[in-house]
Formats: C-alpha cells, sequence, structure tokens
C-alpha cells in the first residue's frame, strides 16, 4: 500500500486486517497519550474537491495526532474556481512535495487518474459514486469492536446504493471477510448488477426483508443531488425506507445500526432510533479517527 | 502521362469476384489495365508481391474538426492519418464549427480538401440547422454543393416528425439518412455502458436500450417515407436484430460497425482511461458477439471508424468531464484483421467488402471496385507483418487511441489515390523497371 489507497477492492485480507489491527492500538481507550511524533516532519494535503466537514476533520486530527503537518484545501478557495485543471492543480501541489494527498472529488475515479500522472501517494477520501475506502476500514472496525469477526454476519445496507461509494466499499470490505451482505433500496436506487460486484451480496426492496435477523444495519444518507428524477417524496421515501424503532424487533436482538454522517433524521433514521442503544453512530466517528490514523502511519511510516 | 504499375499484388475486388496474382496498370490516375504480365513501357513500378491489392478503402464515418476545431485535427492532417491508414475515401460529419448545415460550409469543406487533403473527402450534411433537432437544414441546396448523406451525428433528432420530414426530404433528393441512434434523456449523463462495470466503476450508465428505441423508430419511419435509412457505428445487439429484420423486409436500412464496437468490450477498459470513452460506448461480449455475428451475416454492411480526434488537454481530465471519441483510421486494418480475418470469422474478400463495396452500396459514390476506366483508388495491404501502433507517431493531430501500443499482424503498406501513391510504409518505393533504366 506504498502507492496510496485508492480503494478497498484492490486491497487483500492481510493488508485490511493489518490497518485494523493496527487502528485499534490508536483508539482513545487503548493510548494514554493521544498524541505521538511518529510523522513528526510530514506533510499531508488535504485536497477536499467537494463539501465535507467530517471526513476532512478527521483525516486532519488524525495526521496530527502523528505529529504530522497537515494543510487543508477545499476546491471553492482554490484555483479550481480559477479554470485550472485537475491535473494542473495537483502537479502543482505535487511540485511543494508533499508526503501524501487526501482527496475528495465529486467525479468516480478522479484520485485514480491522478495517481497514473503523479507520484505522490493518495488516500482517496471519497471518490463519486465510486468507493470511500477510510469509511469501510473505520465501519469494520466499528463491527469488530463488538463481534469476534465478519464472517458470517448479517449486514444490511439501506438506501440510495446506486450513488453510495459508502455501500461500494462497505460491500468489497464485507464480501472479503465472509459477510453476507443485503442491499435494501427503491428499485431506481438499486441496479441488479451491484449482486455480482463481489460473493456473498442480495438485493431485496423490501426493508423488512433486509432487516431480517440482521446482525448490522447500515444506514445511507439519501443524496438528493445524485438524484435526477425523484420518485419518492420525503415522506414516501420515509414510510418505506426509513429505519424506524418497530424495524428493530426483526433483527438480531443485539444488532447494530450504523450510519456514514451526516443523518438525516426523519429522512432515513428516526431520531429514536438513531439515540437509541442500538446506535454507534458516533464510535463511528471515533474510529475514523484510529484508522485513518493507521492508514497515514502504512502509507508513510518506515 | 503519370503511369504506374503495381506487379504481383494479389488482387482482390469484390465487385467483380476477382481473386488472382495480376498487375494493375494505371495511367493518368485511371485504371487503365489489369492483367498478367502487363507491359508498361516508362511506368512507375510498385512491387506488390506477397501483398493485397484491393480497391481503395472508404471511411464512411470520420470527424476532421475543421472548420472550427482545428486544434484536434485539420482537414489535411485527417486525410493523412486516413491515407496512413489504407483509406482513400472518408466522409466526414458535419459536427463542425460552423455546423456543416448549409452550401456555404459544404463548398467550404470540399474547397479545402481540394488543396489540402491527400485522399478523397465526402462531406455529410446536417439533418437540422445547427444539428439542433428543430429545423432541417438546406437538404437540397447542400446536395447540389456536394453532400453524400445527412446526419446529426453526436446530437441525433430526438423528435419522431423532424425525422419523418428529413427522411422524406432525403429521399427525394436522392441521400440516405445516418442516424446516430441514441435516446438522449435515455443515456442523459451516462459515461459508459451500463453494466456490470459501470456500476463497479460508479459511473453512470447508458444502456443499450437508447440506441435500440431510436434504431426501432427509425426503421419504422424509414418504412412510412421509404428512405434509405443507415445505422451508424451499430453497438447492441437489439439493434442487429432490428436492422436483420428490416432488412428481411425488404426495407433500404443498413448499418456500420466499428472497430473499437466488435474489437473491446466495457469490461475491458482500464479503470477511468477516457481512450475508452465514446459513444455509443463499448458494451458487454454478448453484443460483440452479435455485432460479430452481424458482420458476417451482412446484417453490418460497412465498418467505419468514427474516428473523432479529441486535444490531449480534453482527454486529461476527470473521467465524467471527459469528450467522447477515439482515434480510429489508423488501427482499422489491424483490428478486423485480428478480430475477424485471422480468427477466420470472416474471409479477406468479405473483409474488403466491408470497407468498399459495403459503404458503397450505401452512399452510391460509385467508388469502391477496380473498374477500368475508374479512378485508380487503390489500398495495399498485407496480413503477416507484426507492427505496434505508436500513437504519438499518428498522422492526426490528436493522441486518443485505446490501442496505442497495441501490436498487430498485418496492416496497411501502401495507398493509391487517384493513381498517386499518397502513402506508404518507410521501405516501400516506386520503382523503374530495369529494362527502361
Amino acid at each position: 500500500m506504498p502507492g496510496g489507497l485508492l480503494g478497498i477492492e484492490p486491497l487483500d485480507r492481510v493488508e485490511i486486517e493489518g490497518i485494523l489491527d493496527r487502528a485499534q492500538r490508536f483508539q482513545p481507550r487503548q493510548t494514554d497519550s493521544k498524541k505521538s511524533d511518529q510523522l513528526r516532519g510530514r506533510m499531508i494535503v488535504n485536497l477536499f474537491f467537494e463539501a465535507s466537514t467530517r471526513t476532512r476533520t478527521s483525516f486532519e486530527i488524525a495526521a496530527k495526532r502523528l505529529g504530522a503537518d497537515a494543510i487543508s484545501i477545499t476546491a471553492s478557495a482554490s484555483s479550481v474556481s480559477k479554470g485550472e485543471s485537475l491535473v494542473d492543480t495537483l502537479n502543482t501541489l505535487g511540485a511543494m512535495h508533499p508526503d501524501a494527498i487526501v482527496m475528495r472529488h465529486a467525479a468516480s475515479g478522479a484520485p485514480h487518474f491522478l495517481a497514473r500522472y503523479l507520484p505522490t501517494p493518495i488516500i482517496n477520501a471519497g471518490d463519486g459514486t465510486h468507493e470511500h475506502p477510510t469509511q469501510a476500514l473505520l465501519d469494520a472496525r466499528t463491527i469488530l469492536d463488538r463481534r469476534p469477526t465478519l464472517e458470517g454476519l448479517r449486514v444490511a445496507i439501506i438506501g440510495d446504493i446506486a450513488h453510495s461509494r459508502v455501500a461500494r466499499s462497505n460491500m468489497y470490505l464485507l464480501s472479503k471477510f465472509g459477510a453476507q451482505i443485503v442491499l435494501c433500496g427503491p428499485a431506481f436506487l438499486l441496479p441488479p448488477e451491484l449482486a455480482q460486484l463481489a460473493p456473498g451480496i442480495s438485493l431485496t426492496h423490501k426493508m423488512e426483508e433486509a432487516i431480517r435477523d440482521a446482525d448490522v444495519i447500515m444506514m445511507l444518507r439519501v443524496q438528493l443531488e445524485r438524484q435526477h428524477e425523484a420518485a419518492f417524496s420525503a415522506n414516501e421515501y420515509f414510510q418505506f425506507y426509513g429505519l424506524r424503532l418497530e424495524h428493530m424487533s426483526r433483527a438480531k436482538p443485539d444488532a447494530i445500526v450504523m450510519h456514514p454522517g451526516p443523518i438525516n433524521r426523519g429522512r432515513e433514521i428516526s431520531s429514536e432510533v438513531a439515540d437509541s442503544q442500538r446506535s454507534v453512530i458516533l464510535n463511528q466517528v471515533e474510529n475514523g479517527i484510529a484508522v485513518r490514523m493507521a492508514v497515514l502511519e502504512r502509507i508513510l511510516g518506515n | 502521362m503519370s503511369k504506374l504499375t503495381i506487379r504481383n499484388g494479389r488482387v482482390m475486388d469484390p465487385a467483380s469476384g476477382l481473386d488472382a496474382v495480376r498487375d494493375v496498370a494505371i495511367e493518368d490516375g485511371r485504371i487503365a489495365a489489369i492483367g498478367q504480365d502487363l507491359d508498361a513501357a516508362g511506368a512507375n513500378e510498385l512491387d506488390a508481391t506477397g501483398l493485397i491489392v484491393a480497391p481503395g478503402f472508404i471511411d464512411m464515418h470520420v470527424h476532421l474538426r475543421e472548420p472550427g476545431f482545428e486544434h484536434a485535427e485539420t482537414i489535411e492532417s485527417g486525410s493523412r492519418a486516413a491515407a496512413a491508414g489504407g483509406f482513400t475515401s472518408i466522409c466526414c460529419m458535419p459536427n463542425t464549427s460552423p455546423v456543416n448545415d448549409n452550401a456555404t460550409v459544404t463548398s467550404y469543406i470540399i474547397e479545402r480538401a481540394g488543396r489540402h487533403a491527400v485522399v478523397n473527402v465526402f462531406p455529410i450534411g446536417a439533418i437540422t440547422k445547427g444539428s439542433a433537432g428543430e429545423q432541417l437544414a438546406a437538404i437540397g441546396l447542400m446536395k447540389e454543393a456536394g453532400i453524400i448523406a445527412i446526419s446529426d451525428d453526436g446530437r441525433p433528432v430526438m423528435n419522431a416528425r423532424v425525422m419523418r420530414r428529413a427522411m422524406e426530404t432525403a429521399q427525394s433528393f436522392g441521400l440516405p439518412v445516418i442516424d446516430h441512434c441514441e435516446d438522449l434523456h435515455l443515456s442523459a449523463g451516462g459515461d459508459m455502458n451500463e453494466g456490470v462495470p459501470s456500476v463497479r466503476l460508479g459511473l453512470r450508465g447508458i444502456p443499450a436500450a437508447s440506441e435500440d428505441v431510436m434504431v426501432a423508430r427509425d426503421i419504422l419511419l424509414a418504412e412510412l417515407t421509404g428512405a434509405r435509412f443507415h445505422v451508424a457505428h451499430i453497438s447492441s445487439r437489439h439493434s442487429v436484430e432490428m436492422v436483420a429484420f428490416a432488412k428481411a423486409r425488404g426495407l433500404a436500412v443498413t448499418s456500420e460497425a466499428t472497430p473499437h464496437h466488435f474489437a473491446l468490450t466495457d469490461g475491458e477498459m482500464p479503470p477511468y482511461d477516457s481512450n475508452f470513452k465514446m459513444k455509443p460506448p463499448l458494451r458487454s461480449t454478448c453484443d460483440v458477439a452479435a455485432i460479430t455475428a452481424g458482420l458476417v451475416s451482412g446484417a453490418v454492411d460497412a465498418i467505419a471508424t468514427d474516428h473523432a480526434p479529441h486535444a490531449g488537454s480534453e482527454k486529461m481530465q476527470e473521467f465524467e468531464q471527459c469528450p467522447f471519441g477515439i482515434l480510429g483510421l489508423e488501427t482499422a486494418i489491424g483490428i478486423t484483421l485480428e478480430r475477424l480475418v485471422h480468427p477466420g470469422k470472416i474471409t479477406l474478400m468479405r473483409m474488403i467488402e466491408l470497407f468498399t463495396t459495403g459503404p458503397d452500396s450505401v452512399l452510391h459514390l460509385h467508388r469502391g471496385r477496380l473498374l477500368i476506366g475508374a479512378p485508380a483508388d487503390i489500398t495495399i495491404f498485407d496480413t503477416g507483418r507484426s507492427w505496434t501502433f505508436d500513437v504519438n507517431r499518428s498522422c492526426s493531430k490528436s493522441r486518443n487511441s485505446p490501442f496505442d501500443g497495441h501490436s498487430f499482424r498485418g496492416g496497411p503498406v501502401a495507398t493509391i489515390v487517384h493513381g498517386k501513391l499518397v502513402w506508404s510504409l518507410d521501405h516501400v518505393a516506386l520503382g523503374v523497371p530495369a529494362a527502361s533504366q
């Protein structure tokens, strides 16, 4: 992985386990001192072409806890608005010799395209509707904090699967470890081809089926900005695909509820569920930093 | 009096069925004789021993980008790429700037081609003004100025009523209607074929149905109007089936396929490589099999490249920002040999047909055959030499080819237009026979 982290799909189990194990050591309860100087003198550029608060902040904190210097650039403040091409922007940044570039972009494959031209390691912090590898890693870390293994777990992923990079990265990761993945959403957000992306994936349009005996329920944000024909009103969407307390009796008794955030209460998840004991949403945020520390260490550490 | 004799080539002419080692004598730009041991005192000679000598290949679908986009291609550079690809005639699509939707632009293209092109250039006129899909272009006047077909390639006519009127008009002027069949509503926002690869890459899909529904519409309109309707760059299996159905009904419906659509699939695209981005997109293995079967059976009448140059800066962007289209002229023969002839799917004669009488049957150019007295447009190629395509040595001004670095077995050797050698491999040279030295 010295070349960066573009996605989960190309990784093997050993690499993923390595990051997850290491991330555990970075969890707050495992360590007394919050900060180390492992990456002192290293420079990480967070380049966000798409609005993001939590992922950018999480990467910044991860870098700083390892002693690295991190600067964050958002597209609106950069020369992108002056018509500079993506390649030129990245070449310019590359010439300043950062040790890694953390990048989020609205176009699927944008980091893959740049990785072909740039020697700097690129960490994909979400590319369009393709992958969001650190999200899947932090989700796996969060599940493994509560379950001994991913193997055999039944994981329901519910919402706008078609446009979800979170769903794709999670599908690849969970599948590599032998989980059963049930994808659920409205027909126009659930292309049948999804079932062929990895072993162990099934599809349903019925929420009740997806949740039955689930160990993990992952809710996805409704991405209005990516839906060109909104076929469901907010009310209708919540009726059919919003997670409510009454659904929880169908899942395993100790099932957990996850969400990559930001959550839309009353849209895809009810407040009662989001705030319930089953919800591990804030643990996900916490693990986000630990996992990103592990990734940065892996890519930049000696 | 310029004379050229092509010696000892395997002369193959689909129109007459000739397939034999012969000499071809050319005088003043026209074919003077085809025979054995022709006496050609004073003629230059080209030794074609071991080579195929065929009627000049016609590419009925290219984009020359002039006027308006000369940074990507010009009539001259495109024509040189055509010659280097073994083509003696090319038909250029009207999506220039300004659009070729009136006789002035048509005349400009013909005049520029006359001065700068090394191969024959036949312009295709727009169907509608500005290819905006609303009002018909000046089809009759463009016909008088020299267009050989009409098409709104790349910006297909969505309004069936407009297409009906276009077909009626084209029919009355004896022109075929070439349609880039794509329902723009169904394909909107798409970047590649809709299938497992698009879902995997998180790219928006262009369903094959977006082509099929328009092929169906146009076949029905062709029946209604009696027009000659030609499907450009056919890419889906259902479209091939529908063309075969239309032909069986006796309709004047024809189709062309590009080399990339019978050579590549969406699954083979290196992730986010814009040199594999074109419209229609690379489709599935089933579609490739259906197109190949259509080339064998005759449902597909011609091979055309859809040569679509784009400057490097346009292709060096995020995949979804990149324009559609790839180069095609210089690799067409190599790909066709590799995918169709060498594996035994079609004969060499059928391949030549797909590049000569096939497109000519659509366009009525009166080219594509070796006729005594006809203009001496001749394509000479081989079938065994190994060579590697280096896009940086392309005659095109652009570099967007998915076949850069690909090794081929067989390809163009020399291209003769109106009796003049306009391109040849480095080692091929015209010699003067010993007897007259």
